[in-house]
């Protein structure tokens, strides 16, 4: 089974879905930009969910962006 | 949960009144429209736009940002510093407005079933191709046989013919979480499909 497909087809119980996971982007950016091993220990359901939802994925990244850059509060 | 001095201080401005609420809002506002110019310049490629269009949609997105925090002010928390939470709007609104964007010029169609695209979609090299036929004919028979309609019309346009998934909520007027639970519990019929036809192992438990 070529790998892209299987990691298509597989989906994970834990997964949190994009409603919850916007509504704690903000906390769950806070943390991965302090320890990215915690946050996923934290919210498993999260980390499951930004790896398999492309657009909840971008957003963190801009969000890890913005809060890694030195010229904003 | 108790609130950093900084996020506190926001807090107590913007729902002041008169002169310091003013202020307080058009510092935001500020800080929402950096923080948008910065995230469209990121995601430019993505949008095929630059210059003035750009800023344009920058402002845009700052000012629908400004519009939902203030709005939803008595819902922050404090579990997280006041500015992460409000530039997190600015990331929605930034994603709304690419996908919304993307229908200006849209080069897909969604009547359009590309499944010719679907060896590429999966990164199939030539060989893994030729192997594999069996199972990509699976796929498809799976597709148009164990989904709804629904399901098969976010996958077709989702995977074959590669909108974007916020694209798609747009033109369907529905939310990202529906798009992607449509599309979640087609993944697990399409997985338990080809499983049931011993091309991947069954999941136990």
């Amino acid at each position: 089974m070529n790998e892209r497909l299987a990691a298509f087809l597989r989906t994970d119980p834990r997964d949190v879905g994009c409603d919850q996971a916007m509504e704690i982007l903000h906390v769950y950016a806070e943390l991965v930009a302090e320890d990215p091993a915690a946050a996923e220990e934290l919210y498993p359901g999260m980390a499951v969910h930004i790896r398999a939802c492309g657009p909840c994925a971008t957003d963190l990244v801009g969000l890890l962006e913005i809060l890694r850059s030195t010229n904003l509060p | 949960m108790a609130l950093d001095d900084v996020s506190a201080r926001w807090l107590a401005d913007l729902g002041a009144t008169g002169a310091v609420r003013e202020a307080s809002q058009r510092r935001l506002h500020e800080l929402l429209l950096r923080v948008a110019r910065a995230e469209v310049s990121r995601r430019s490629a993505q949008l095929g736009v630059t210059g003035v269009e750009l800023d344009d949609l920058a402002h845009q997105a700052a000012a629908d940002a400004m519009l939902a925090v203030l709005g939803k002010l008595a819902t922050f928390r404090g579990e997280s510093r006041f500015t992460t939470w409000a530039y997190k709007f600015v990331m929605f609104e930034v994603s709304a407005k690419i996908g919304r964007h993307f229908w200006q010029r849209p080069c897909v169609s969604l009547d359009a079933e590309e499944w010719d695209r679907l060896p590429t979609v999966f990164g199939f090299d030539p060989v893994e191709q030729s192997q594999c036929g069996d199972l990509l004919d699976a796929l498809r028979l799976a597709v148009n046989q164990e989904l709804t309609e629904r399901q098969r019309r976010v996958f077709v346009a989702l995977v074959l013919n590669g909108v974007p998934l916020d694209a798609l909520a747009v033109e369907l007027n529905i939310s990202r979480n529906a798009i992607y639970k449509t599309m979640y519990d087609a993944r697990g019929k399409l997985r338990a499909a080809l499983a049931a036809k011993g091309y991947l192992e069954v999941e136990r438990g």
